[in-house]
Formats: C-alpha cells, sequence, structure tokens
C-alpha cells in the first residue's frame, strides 16, 4: 500500500512538474535593445541570439529587436512597464543605461532593484588607459607624468568616462577633459593626432587601433581598469595579463591601497560600467521556472563548442556571469550606498560644473 | 598599389561576389524607394543571412544594399518632393519643380546618370588617394573642421532667394533648431522644456520632411490637379536628362569631387556635401534665376556629389572606425559581425580589400543607377496621376517614414508642428534651404569650435588649414554675390501694419518669440552648454527686432504681398487633413486611422465609386503591412492600442 501511494504520488510530482516545465516551442523570443543596429550592444545581443535559441527548451526563434533613444533610456522605461510573464521579451542593457540610473537623470524611470530576480546574465567588458611616449616610458616615468597637463578627449562628465575622469584624479594627474567628444573612437584619433595626450580605449577597440600605435612607439599602456568580480574584489583584466590594473598600479606609485568615497565610487561604477556592462533581463515578476530556463540557457550557451571558438574574438577574455553570480554582480554593481552618491555628484559638479 | 587593383578586380567579377551584389542592389533599390527607411531597415532584414555566411558574399550583399540606397531614394524626392533621407534634400528643390512643369522623366534621367558618373569619378579619386588617405584625415583636426563648417555656413548667401535678411535669420532658426537636445559639451538638454520626446533633439528626417514634403503637399491639396501641370511629353524625358548630364559633365566632375572629398573626413555628416555642392553650383553659375524652379544643374550638381560621398565614407570607416554617415555605421556593424576589424592595418596590410570594397561600391553604384534610370520614364508617370488618388498615398508614406525616428506618435506630433511651421514659411517666401543648413551644420559648429579652441585656444584660427579653408570662403562668398538686384518695394507697411491680425503676422511674431525664448533658455545653462544657442538667438534677436521695429523698409520685404484671406482659407483647409490623420492616429492607431483618412480623403477629393476607392486603399494599406512584416516594423499605436491589446498590424 505505501509502495503504491508513494510511486502515485512521484507519478503525480512528475506529471506536475513536466506540465509546468518551460518550453518555447514554435515560439518568438523578442531581445529589445535600446540602440541602434551595428553598436556594441546590438553587435552583443545579435552575437548570443542564435546560440541562446538554440539552447533554450523548444528552440525558439530569437530576434533582436532595437528600439533607441534617449540614450538608451527610453526602451527601458518601456521595459520596466511590462508585466508580461510569459517568458517571450527579453532586455538587453549597458552602461550608458545603467549610469543615468545611478546618477539620478531626469529621463529615468526604471529601477534596477526590479530586476534583482529576473537577471540572467552579465557580460563583462574592459579598457585600458595610454599616454603619450613623449613624456612616459615606463611606470618610472610617473612622477613626471604628474608634472604634465594632459588633455583627455571625453564625450561627457556623467557618461562613462567617469571611471577615467576618477582614476586619472585619484593618482594626482593633472587631467583637462576636453567634452563634446563624439565616442571613444573620435578621441582616439584626436590622440593620433597629438591634440590629447592621455586616453583609454575599449579592449576590442585597444587591440586593433592602438596596439600598433604602441608598436610604433607613439603610445605607451598605463593600466587596464581590471575586472570586479562577484565577490566585489579586483582583478587583472584576462585579455592583457601582462598590464597591471588601475589600483594595483595606484598601488605601486602611491605606496598604499585606494580607498575611501572617490574609490568606492569609482569601483561600483566600474562594475556597473565595465565589469557587468551588458546585462540581461527578464520582466519583473516572471515566474522563477522561466527565469531559470533562460538561466540555464546562457550556461549551456557558455559551455558550447561555437562559443568557445568564437568568444575571445568577440567578446574578450571575459568570462560570462551567469546564475546567482549574476545577481551578485548586480547587487555590487547597482547599490551604491547614498552618501558616496552624494560626494560623486558634488565632486562632478565642483570640477566639471555639470548641474543635477 | 596597381597589382591590388587587378587582384581586386579579379574578384569583384568573380561569380558568387557578382551574385550578392546584385542580390543587395535589388533589396536596396526596394528599401531605398520608400522614404525614411534607410540602410539601417536594410541591414536588419538582411541581419539573420549575414550571420554566418562567408565574408566576402555577406560584404558584397552589404556594400550592393549601401551603395543603391541613397540612388533610389531620388524617386520620392523628384516626383514627390518626399526627401527620402537627408542626402536627398538639395534634390527635391529643383528636382520636384522639373516634376512640376512636367519634366520627371528628365529630372530622373539627370539625376540617376549623375549619381553613376559621380559615383564612377568618386570612386577613381578613393583609388589615387587612399595611400594618403590616412594623413589627410589626421591633417583636418577640429579646428579645420569648424572652418568647413563656416564654409557651409556661406552657402546660406546664394540659397537665401530673394532676401538675404530672410535667409540670415531662417539660417538662425536651423541653428537653434539644430541646437535642441543634449549640449554636445555638457550633456544639459536645451529647449526641451521638459518635452521628453526633445531630450534627444529633432531628427534631420523629420526636419528634411517637415520642411519640403509637407508644405508641397499643402500646395497640391490646394490646387487638386496632378502634380504635373504641364502636359509635357514624359516619354524622352529620360534620354534628355542624360544628355544634360553630360553637357553639364565639369559639374559632375567638381561635385563628385567635392563629395568623395568631404566623405572622406569624419564627422562632418552625410547631409552637409548636398547643399555645399548645391551651393557651389549656384555660386558658380552665370544664370541663377531658375535655381529653385526647375533648373536641371540643381539636380546633377548634389547626386553626383552624395554618390562620390558613399565612396568616400568607406575611408574613415575601414581605416579609423569611425563610421562617416548612418549607411556605414550599418556597414561598419556587417564588417564586426563578420569578423573584420577595420584600423589602420587595413591599408597598409590589405590594400586589396580596401579596392575590393571602393569598387564593389562603385559597380553597385552603377548598377543600380543604372536600373533606376532605365526605370524613370515609366515610374514618372506617377505625376500623372490625379492628385485626389495620390495624395492619401503620400502622406501615409510621409507619416510612415517620420515614424521611423523613434517609432512613437510624438514623431508625427513634431513633424506636424514643424511642417505648419514650414508649409507657413513657404508661403511667406522665407528660404528652407537656409534653414536646413543652418540645421545640419549647428551641431557641427558647436562642437568643433568648442573643441578647436579647448585644444589650441584662439590660436586656432591661425593654423594654415584653417586659413586656407577661410580663403576659400571668402573666395566662393564673393563670387557668388552678384546680388539679386534689390526688388524694387512698392509695399508700404509700417509697424502699425504689424499689428494687424493675420496670419503673416503671427508668423513673424512666432519667430520672434522663437528667439526670445531661445536667448532665455541658453542662459539657464552652463557657460559652455548656452554660449552657442545664446550667441546665435541673441544676434538672430537684436537682428530682427531692428528689422520688424526700426527699419520699414526691411520690414517690407519680409511680407509677402501677394498672400490673401482666401489663402489663409485654403492653407487651413488643406492642413487640417494632415492633423486629421494625427489626430485619427493618435485615437485609433495608425493603420485604422489610414484606412478611415484614404476613404475619406478620396471620397472628398475625387469622383470615384466606392468600389474603387476601397480597392486603392485594399492595396495601399497592404502593401504597407507586407512591407513592415518583412522589416519587423511597427505602426504608431493611438490610445485604442493602450486600452485594447490587438493583433499585429493594429497593435
Amino acid at each position: 500500500m505505501n509502495k503504491k501511494l508513494v510511486s502515485l504520488v512521484a507519478a503525480v510530482f512528475m506529471f506536475a512538474t513536466n506540465a509546468g516545465a518551460v518550453d518555447f516551442s514554435g515560439k518568438t523570443v523578442e531581445w529589445l535593445v535600446p540602440f541602434s543596429a551595428g553598436g556594441g550592444s546590438d553587435k552583443w545581443a545579435r552575437y548570443y541570439a542564435p546560440m541562446l535559441s538554440k539552447a533554450l527548451p523548444g528552440n525558439p526563434n530569437v530576434v533582436v529587436n532595437n528600439c533607441p533613444g534617449g540614450g538608451g533610456t527610453t526602451c527601458t522605461n518601456k521595459f520596466s512597464t511590462m508585466k508580461n510573464g510569459d517568458g517571450l521579451t527579453i532586455y538587453g542593457d549597458s552602461g550608458s543605461v545603467k549610469f543615468p540610473y545611478l546618477l539620478g537623470d531626469k529621463r529615468v524611470r526604471y529601477e534596477y532593484k526590479d530586476w534583482g530576480k529576473t537577471i540572467v546574465l552579465a557580460t563583462p567588458t574592459g579598457g585600458v588607459a595610454y599616454t603619450s611616449s613623449k613624456f612616459y616610458k615606463s611606470k618610472a616615468d610617473f612622477k613626471k607624468l604628474q608634472g604634465v597637463s594632459l588633455k583627455f578627449g571625453s564625450n561627457g562628465a556623467t557618461s562613462l568616462d567617469l571611471i577615467p575622469l576618477l582614476a586619472f584624479e585619484m593618482l594626482g594627474l593633472q587631467v583637462k577633459p576636453v567634452f563634446g567628444m563624439k565616442g571613444r573612437g573620435p578621441s582616439r584619433v584626436a590622440f593620433e593626432r597629438g591634440e590629447t595626450t592621455i586616453d583609454y580605449q575599449t579592449t576590442s577597440s585597444y587591440k586593433s587601433k592602438v596596439t600598433p600605435m604602441v608598436k610604433e612607439g607613439k603610445a605607451v599602456p598605463l593600466f587596464t581598469w581590471g575586472v570586479v568580480n562577484s565577490s566585489g574584489a579586483i582583478e587583472r583584466d584576462p585579455t592583457f595579463p601582462k598590464l597591471p590594473h588601475w589600483a594595483e598600479y595606484y598601488e605601486s606609485v602611491q605606496g598604499k591601497k585606494p580607498s575611501g568615497p572617490a574609490f568606492r565610487v569609482w569601483k561600483a561604477f566600474l562594475a556597473a560600467g565595465f565589469s557587468s556592462q551588458k546585462m540581461v533581463f527578464l520582466p519583473t515578476g516572471t515566474d522563477p521556472a522561466i527565469v531559470k530556463a533562460y538561466s540555464d540557457a546562457f550556461v549551456k550557451v557558455t559551455k558550447s563548442e561555437e562559443f568557445k571558438k568564437t568568444r575571445n574574438k568577440r567578446l574578450g577574455v571575459y568570462n560570462q556571469i551567469t546564475g546567482s553570480d549574476a545577481e551578485g554582480i548586480l547587487k555590487a554593481a547597482m547599490i551604491v550606498p547614498a552618501d558616496d552618491l552624494k560626494w560623486l555628484k558634488n565632486f562632478v559638479t565642483t570640477r566639471y560644473g555639470v548641474k543635477f | 598599389m596597381i597589382d591590388s587593383l587587378l587582384s581586386a578586380f579579379t574578384l569583384i567579377f568573380s561569380g558568387e561576389h557578382f551574385l550578392y551584389l546584385l542580390l543587395g542592389v535589388f533589396l536596396g533599390i526596394l528599401v531605398g524607394i520608400l522614404p525614411g527607411l534607410g540602410g539601417i531597415v536594410g541591414f536588419s532584414v538582411l541581419m539573420p543571412f549575414i550571420y554566418g555566411m562567408d565574408p566576402v558574399s555577406a560584404l558584397a550583399m552589404l556594400i550592393g544594399l549601401i551603395a543603391v540606397v541613397p540612388t533610389s531614394d531620388t524617386f520620392t524626392s523628384v516626383l514627390m518632393g518626399i526627401p527620402g533621407s537627408s542626402a536627398s534634400q538639395a534634390t527635391v528643390l529643383d528636382g520636384f519643380s522639373l516634376a512640376k512643369k512636367g519634366q520627371g522623366a528628365r529630372a530622373l534621367g539627370a539625376a540617376f546618370s549623375a549619381s553613376l558618373f559621380g559615383g564612377l569619378f568618386g570612386a577613381v579619386i578613393l583609388t589615387l588617394i587612399v595611400i594618403i588617405a590616412k594623413p589627410i584625415i589626421l591633417f583636418f583636426g577640429s579646428a579645420e573642421l569648424f572652418m568647413l563648417g563656416i564654409l557651409g555656413i556661406s552657402m546660406v548667401g546664394v540659397l537665401s532667394g530673394d532676401s538675404l535678411v530672410k535667409g540670415f535669420l531662417a539660417c538662425g532658426l536651423g541653428l537653434l533648431l539644430g541646437s535642441i537636445g543634449s549640449a554636445p559639451a555638457t550633456g544639459e538638454w536645451r529647449l526641451a522644456f521638459d518635452y521628453y520626446y526633445l531630450y534627444d533633439g529633432i531628427k534631420v528626417v523629420t526636419i528634411g520632411l517637415a520642411a519640403f514634403a509637407i508644405p508641397e503637399i499643402c500646395d497640391l491639396l490646394r490646387k487638386n490637379k496632378t502634380i504635373a501641370t504641364k502636359k509635357e511629353p514624359l516619354g524622352k524625358g529620360w534620354m534628355q536628362g542624360l544628355r544634360d548630364t553630360v553637357k553639364e559633365k565639369w559639374i559632375v566632375l567638381r561635385c563628385s569631387a567635392l563629395g568623395c572629398l568631404v566623405g572622406i573626413l569624419p564627422g562632418l555628416g552625410g547631409s552637409v556635401v548636398d547643399w555645399i555642392a548645391y551651393g557651389h553650383v549656384v555660386q558658380t553659375s552665370k544664370n541663377k534665376s531658375q535655381f529653385g524652379k526647375g533648373d536641371i544643374r540643381g539636380v546633377i550638381a548634389p547626386e553626383s556629389a552624395n554618390n562620390a560621398k558613399e565612396g568616400g565614407g568607406l575611408v574613415p570607416t575601414l581605416l579609423f572606425g569611425i563610421p562617416g554617415s548612418g549607411s556605414m555605421a550599418v556597414f561598419l556593424g556587417g564588417l564586426t559581425l563578420l569578423g573584420i576589424e577595420p584600423g589602420p592595418g587595413l591599408i597598409t596590410g590589405d590594400l586589396q580589400f580596401v579596392y575590393v570594397m571602393v569598387w564593389s561600391l562603385a559597380l553597385a553604384n552603377v548598377i543600380g543607377a543604372g536600373a533606376c534610370f532605365f526605370l524613370s520614364s515609366k515610374i514618372a508617370h506617377i505625376t500623372r496621376i490625379p492628385y485626389g488618388i495620390l495624395a492619401p498615398f503620400m502622406i501615409m508614406i510621409i507619416c510612415f517614414a517620420a515614424f521611423q525616428v523613434t517609432r512613437s506618435i510624438n514623431d508625427l506630433f513634431i513633424l506636424v508642428v514643424l511642417g505648419a511651421f514650414c508649409t507657413l514659411m513657404k508661403n511667406f517666401n522665407w528660404p528652407r534651404p537656409a534653414l536646413l543648413i543652418g540645421f545640419v551644420l549647428s551641431d557641427t559648429l558647436e562642437t568643433y569650435l568648442y573643441q578647436a579652441v579647448q585644444f589650441y585656444d584662439f590660436k586656432f584660427l591661425l593654423k594654415p588649414g584653417v586659413v586656407v579653408i577661410f580663403l576659400i570662403t571668402v573666395a566662393s562668398v564673393y563670387l557668388g554675390s552678384n546680388m539679386s538686384k534689390n526688388k524694387k518695394i512698392t509695399l508700404k507697411y509700417t509697424v502699425k501694419d504689424l499689428f494687424n491680425f493675420n496670419v503673416q503676422n503671427v508668423f513673424l511674431f512666432i519667430v520672434l518669440a522663437f528667439f526670445a525664448a531661445s536667448a532665455y533658455d541658453s542662459f539657464q545653462h552652463q557657460l559652455m552648454g548656452g554660449i552657442f544657442p545664446g550667441s546665435v538667438s541673441v544676434i538672430m534677436l537684436v537682428l530682427f527686432t531692428y528689422v520688424l521695429f526700426f527699419n520699414n523698409r526691411l520690414l517690407a520685404t519680409m511680407i509677402n504681398t501677394t498672400f490673401t484671406t482666401k489663402d489663409t482659407k485654403d492653407l487651413f483647409k488643406a492642413f487640417s487633413w494632415i492633423i486629421l490623420l494625427i489626430v485619427l492616429s493618435s485615437i485609433f492607431g495608425f493603420i485604422i486611422a489610414i484606412f478611415a483618412f484614404f476613404i475619406a480623403l478620396m471620397k472628398n477629393k475625387t469622383n470615384l465609386t466606392m468600389t474603387k476607392i476601397l480597392i486603392l486603399t485594399g492595396s495601399g494599406i497592404s502593401t504597407i503591412i507586407t512591407l513592415s512584416y518583412f522589416m519587423v516594423l511597427d505602426f504608431p499605436p493611438g490610445l485604442l492600442q493602450y486600452f485594447f491589446k490587438l493583433p499585429w498590424p493594429f497593435k
């Protein structure tokens, strides 16, 4: 009698879970990207989309839908109102969507805390800072560099450029930002012209476009930003294992570890802007089983042969963050103490005249 | 270099590459014909296929697409006065005027043959200078780019029509409209008045449609005949167009050289080149009287330039990874998806690849322009269709194009507001090209002035490149200024007359109010954010106040004496159709609104039976639905969609 009961319960249990099993056969998944076709976020989503399709249960069609506007805030606002828990809409953010949120931008009507339970992937990226070989050949020249007035091309004090601006400031470098640059590409060209003397580029641009300059002897790398891992520690950038990361560099030239509100805020913004720059979310309140299906699918993708063969070229040598680690990095990136944020806003206002 | 070139040619004409090129061209023609769509849409359609294709074929397809879009959108520019992309605006001026005179086929023939030769010649220039392209690009820094912007602005002189003052003011309006949105230096929002949409600023597609397409539609609705009012034989027109192009070969050569060189410089933007080419041809012509009214040279010049510019745009894209234009941004996306990283190494390491790109583009250009050329006489018959039938299609196309900007109903609201203003501009003889030039150069001038001063202090004015460009500007202004003889002002208009309540005076006060509001707004910002719009608006405010209140002679030149109260009534009636569509859209969503709109307009303006009307409506709507389905596009939603969840396409 007991045996029969147990097997009956087991059968019912299995039936129930199978009936509730996630299956997207014959459906189409829409992946919203808040930027136009061809940009970094778009390329990232389109790289993943076909592999995600193969990894999701039922192999649905995964289609990328661009919805640009407001620097990324328009689409994010719209997505934050979505309550369809059917798992057929996912959203890919980027650093440019996180920063306005952290800084209290007027346009932002979304709340990252809503997505703590529905994040399924975080993709890191990295950056390398470099300067002109005219006054810097190696770390030994650091004091000399501190004495030079350097120009840095930037697209604004409230963009991802906060990372280099704060990094240079904490090192005591005299850096004068020239705002209004239309992105890192033009900033790099300005460096080639000799109009700017310190610059940074993201990983792929550095590799293809700055490394030739380094070989020519025109440019010298300083440090990478490094990667904030899901336990909050900074490690070397895996794409550039020979270069020190900023905190390491700071310690070796200043003789002590970086600390204080400037550093805390910098680390959080680094996590948001680089170490977990692009995240994938499902709408808030989605059924945990569906979230898990996606989470598992992304894990499957990162373990697949296709991914392993192409990842380094397309995304860099970064570990993709999945599962509960993704929740961890979200907390590290997006939860910044109010006092530190106040410090930052004050800094940006006094130093660069930005009004909030 | 020669062997890279030869091996490039062998590759281009090899079977597979060529076939994919043709496919891309075919798709480009389809995508380009509908205004507002542009390369990005075509790219999204190709996307799923490119990924996983072999790079050479995929690139061929992509290049075919990109090369042809600026060519095929000339159809709507010339035949309907609807500028498809920023690159076609200057073509509309004379192209559409020719169509109205019944010479649509001729205009098209000239446009396409100019595109063909222009693109070819541009590729030749590119082949020669690509080796030294890098130092050229590095030479043109922010200081030089600023001065090129000034050269562009100086074109306002010849684009002002009869009144230099109006041209100046219109340019100021354009500069200020262009500054709406985020300030380049500080990111502050100017003139946004807390209206969410304006944070992103106004896009050039919207202002192009508002400035050229909408006023023409109002005009045509008023007259309610056909676009082509003269019955000239359309048949042989296209050959005449070809002959015109051959006759004006020096213009083609000069303008394609211009287009190629401007295209190479990253940071000037795509729309500037047509206006510079157009302005240049006006400046260098002895007989300026027909420009804007149907001078074939006004079609040949911008068309040669803008195809050469596409080729030029390949250079900064491949060399620096900086897209020279919208279509290049798309191309760049395609490149990286295929795993090809642009960079300086490409020119030194793989010159053959660069030549393959350059000449594939040229070949696609030739095939595309050639195909369009042969189609031109047939398609030009559109201008013979009674306007009552054509109008709803045109209005639908315009709204659809405007909607692609941010895919929200606000796109249509802004279109209507700007369109209303520009319609008034047209009727009161304010030069809209001057407005456009100010608009497209606003960002360039401000950004590069700011950067130049930051990099070099005001010493930047002494840089050799800057001085040379400045001298060229002065020379071109001087050459272009055998100014219109001052019209005899017979009208007596005093300040008192200014306060009569009529549309024209209201218009003048709106302009004045806008300058004042701009000035006020700019003082709310930091120095670097507010100085550009601030200086422009203060100068304009002072000038306009002087003209309105302190100089009766100049005031008289502001007024269009031939505009009567009947005109006012007609204008309102015509414009109200457009407003009707927008109102219906905002309530019921676009598809339902268009359905009702078609029926209402055709019933009102034509004598067709209800059956015929329904058939036409059906065909129009089904075409647009099919296109949108393939391109994964949505339609403007209305209140109805907010409350009820409807299936696509009623979403």
